[in-house]
């Protein structure tokens, strides 16, 4: 029982490692398009997303439909502190200690939420992330903060109210975030810390708590009465979860040098989006959340050349996907007609 | 075997993904024959009017100029892609139009997609004008010029124009400080108001989540008594105020910015209640030049409706590289760094006249040097307001 799992997990990284060692050998011989090196990053974001949100819907069995807002915050804190010290400290601890408080302000706020909705049961948490990925959203838009010889100034109204010297260098300016953030983020660094989301999700799952959480998902009266603390394991499983989109958030912010709080990246809809590749990848499903996130990310960029019809197509291909991976009907179909194979090469083993 | 049949279906997988990856590659770095240029923008999605604008614009430059021989007898090839208004699709069609191999950008139409295009384009040292990205950081870099004003540019010009005709005593604003355009324009118009003839009494935001109802800011206008309201917002908004503005029987003078160009276009709005709205826009699609005359033809003809400001900064676009490049004698079979530099020299020494300004110059730093035009709206219509 134990190897198999072990095995399962070692497959899940070696399946991202090849990827990885394919990629960097395709641009070692200059066949990958500048397209597809572009590309590269918000995939890994997009799967890293994808492992916590489903740490959040599949193992701990509650809905969270505002995950971008942890999303944001990660990027929002992590590139601030970047624009702050982009010159005092060099790139490569600053980088580190940009993760470190992009991850524990998510995880601040993802804890601060989970104390009062954890405590209930039922569809709570989805409405109050909902609400949450909008507000957060909405607060930094109000935002103005500016850095000076006098130090740091601050005002919600406007960016003339922050009374900056002449000298001084706005970093949050409101509506238009954060600008200049450095180019950090590169492909390697986003399959660490994939790697390193999925080497946590992957043993929390099958540690003592992970089974805890998972027995509190399928019968809560029964996890109770065994004497499991609920809402403990249910604020663990979810802060782990908001502090990795977090992480997701700090390579986001660093990828790209505009960060905007605005509704196309961390709105309802991204989240709804994350949400889609969770389901599609199998709900509780680790390793499906990283295929499917960077399936569904691609697709909609590999038929740029169909234009318009995209989007179309996009949502044809999702709804295919959907049925081909989850109607029984289909999956009974696919029994009979692959199943003949595989009884082949059964034997063939034998 | 059981191993080796998981091994092998391993590595073929990979090998299919990896193939799936190659067949994207492949492109040809400089050494055509014609001149490659591209355009991003938001071809769908809310803002779909303005990216569609500013590719219909550069298509019909492009045509006029091939149709007319090309720019030193060399054929321009032109290839759009859509950014859904997100600044990472952005880079994505950017790197996509690289790989079609575009020597020069125009685009992307909006600021904050042209702000983390320009990120790219300054690495890859590839020439890049922007119609239409007007925030102050889309020229933070050499390699990139603009043809709109800048925002900032937009609310001085404002403030003074306001100062200097003695339009009003007393300035309400109404602002959209969920959007880069409106905010950056409110934060110049207020700098630059200190110590004019007039004064701001009332400044109120909104959000795009709640641009449906603007009875609070207009009440706090009108509470104050500002005899002007500056509205530097986009027409679609502005068409609401100006009809709750009507009904709560409220008259100031109305000032907008170039956002406003289009409030007589939109559905279900009374272009009556437009009537004396004052705005700063750099074109006007009735205008009766033979330049402005001739391009709204064409692209009523060729996509059935009338050209905004947005088509106006493209077309231009196409015109300025093509009078940059005849500038400096540049050819395409040169390499994109060296046609960028090329055309970064040439575009501090060329004038260009057209759809969007009589004369426009440029210096290193990117930013036009042209004349604001004020019009008023009279009758249904853009009349100059000089």
């Amino acid at each position: 029982m134990k190897s198999k799992i072990t095995k399962q997990n070692l497959i899940t990284y070696g399946i991202v490692i090849a990827f990885y060692i394919i990629v960097e050998i395709l641009m070692m011989t200059g066949v990958l398009s500048s397209h597809m090196k572009g590309l590269l990053v918000p995939m890994t974001y997009y799967a890293i997303i994808a492992v916590a949100l489903n740490l959040c819907v599949g193992i701990l069995g509650e809905l969270s439909i505002g995950h971008c807002g942890f999303m944001c915050i990660g990027a929002f804190t992590s590139a601030f502190f970047s624009r702050a010290m982009e010159n005092s400290i060099p790139t490569v601890p600053r980088f580190i200690m940009a993760f470190i408080i992009g991850i524990a302000f998510a995880a601040l706020f993802g804890f601060l939420i989970g104390i009062p909705v954890l405590r209930l049961k039922g569809d709570y948490l989805a409405i109050v992330t909902l609400a949450f990925g909008e507000i957060i959203k909405n607060v930094i838009n109000s935002f103005y903060i500016g850095i000076d010889g006098n130090g740091l100034h601050f005002s919600m109204k406007d960016s003339m109210s922050l009374g900056m010297e002449a000298d001084g260098d706005i970093i949050v300016n409101g509506a238009m975030g954060i600008t200049g953030t450095p180019h950090n983020a590169n492909f390697t660094i986003g399959i660490v810390v994939l790697l390193i989301s999925l080497f946590v999700v992957l043993n929390l799952v099958n540690s003592r708590d992970g089974r805890a959480i998972m027995a509190i998902r399928d019968n809560y009266i029964a996890a109770e009465a065994t004497g499991i603390n609920i809402t403990g394991y249910k604020m663990m499983a979810f802060t782990i979860s908001a502090a990795i989109a977090g992480a997701a958030g700090v390579l986001f912010s660093h990828n790209i040098t505009t960060l905007t709080a605005s509704s196309q990246y961390f709105g309802y809809n991204a989240s709804i989006m994350i949400l889609v590749y969770v389901v599609l990848g199998g709900i509780g499903n680790i390793r499906g959340s990283v295929i499917a996130a960077c399936i569904l990310y691609l697709l909609p960029e590999l038929l740029r050349g169909l234009n318009t019809y995209r989007m179309l197509i996009y949502s044809i291909v999702l709804i295919v996907m959907m049925i081909v991976n989850w109607s029984p009907k289909v999956i009974e179909w696919r029994k009979r007609t692959f199943g003949r194979f595989n009884l082949k090469r059964a034997k063939e083993v034998a | 075997m059981k191993k080796f049949n998981k091994v092998f279906s391993a590595v073929l997988a990979s090998a299919m993904a990896a193939s799936l990856l190659a067949g994207c590659g492949g492109a040809s770095a400089g050494g055509s024959n014609t001149f490659k240029i591209g355009a991003i923008g938001p071809l769908t999605g809310a803002a779909a009017a303005y990216g569609n604008a500013v590719v219909n614009g550069a298509q019909i430059a492009v045509d006029e100029i091939n149709e007319a021989g090309g720019i030193n007898g060399v054929q321009i090839e032109y290839k759009s892609e859509d950014d859904e208004l997100n600044a990472e699709k952005s880079v994505n069609a950017y790197n996509t139009l690289k790989d079609w191999g575009m020597q020069i950008l125009v685009g992307s139409t909006t600021s904050a997609c042209s702000i983390a295009v320009s990120e790219n384009t300054k690495n890859d040292n590839m020439f890049q004008l922007t119609p239409s990205g007007s925030a102050e950081d889309c020229v933070k870099y050499d390699n990139v010029f603009r043809v709109c004003f800048s925002d900032p540019n937009q609310g001085i010009a404002s403030a003074q124009y306001i100062s200097d005709h003695n339009l009003a005593t007393k300035v309400g604003i109404i602002y959209d400080n969920s959007d880069v355009y409106s905010s950056g324009i409110y934060q110049k118009f207020v700098e630059e108001s200190a110590g004019k003839n007039f004064e701001i009494v009332s400044a109120e935001a909104y959000t795009q989540d709640n641009n449906t109802d603007f009875s609070v800011q207009l009440q706090k206008a009108k509470d104050a008594g500002a005899d002007l309201v500056f509205l530097p917002i986009y027409y679609s908004d502005a068409a609401l105020i100006l009809t709750q503005a009507n009904t709560m029987g409220y008259a100031p003078t109305f000032f907008g910015v170039d956002g406003m160009d289009g409030i007589l276009t939109v559905e279900n709005f009374d272009p009556s209640l437009a009537e004396g709205v004052m705005l700063l826009t750099p074109f006007a699609a009735d205008a009766t030049d033979d330049l402005t005359v001739n391009f709204v033809k064409k692209y009523n003809e060729k996509y059935g409706e009338t050209p905004n400001q947005f088509a106006a900064d493209a077309y231009d676009a196409v015109y300025i590289i093509k009078a940059a490049i005849e500038k400096s004698g540049v050819t395409p079979d040169k390499t994109t760094e060296e046609i960028c530099e090329a055309l970064k020299g040439a575009m501090t020494q060329i004038e260009a006249k057209g759809l969007t300004s009589q004369k426009m110059t440029w210096d290193a730093s990117g930013e036009p040097n042209k004349e604001p035009k004020a019009v008023i709206i009279k009758n249904g219509a853009y009349v100059s307001a000089e």
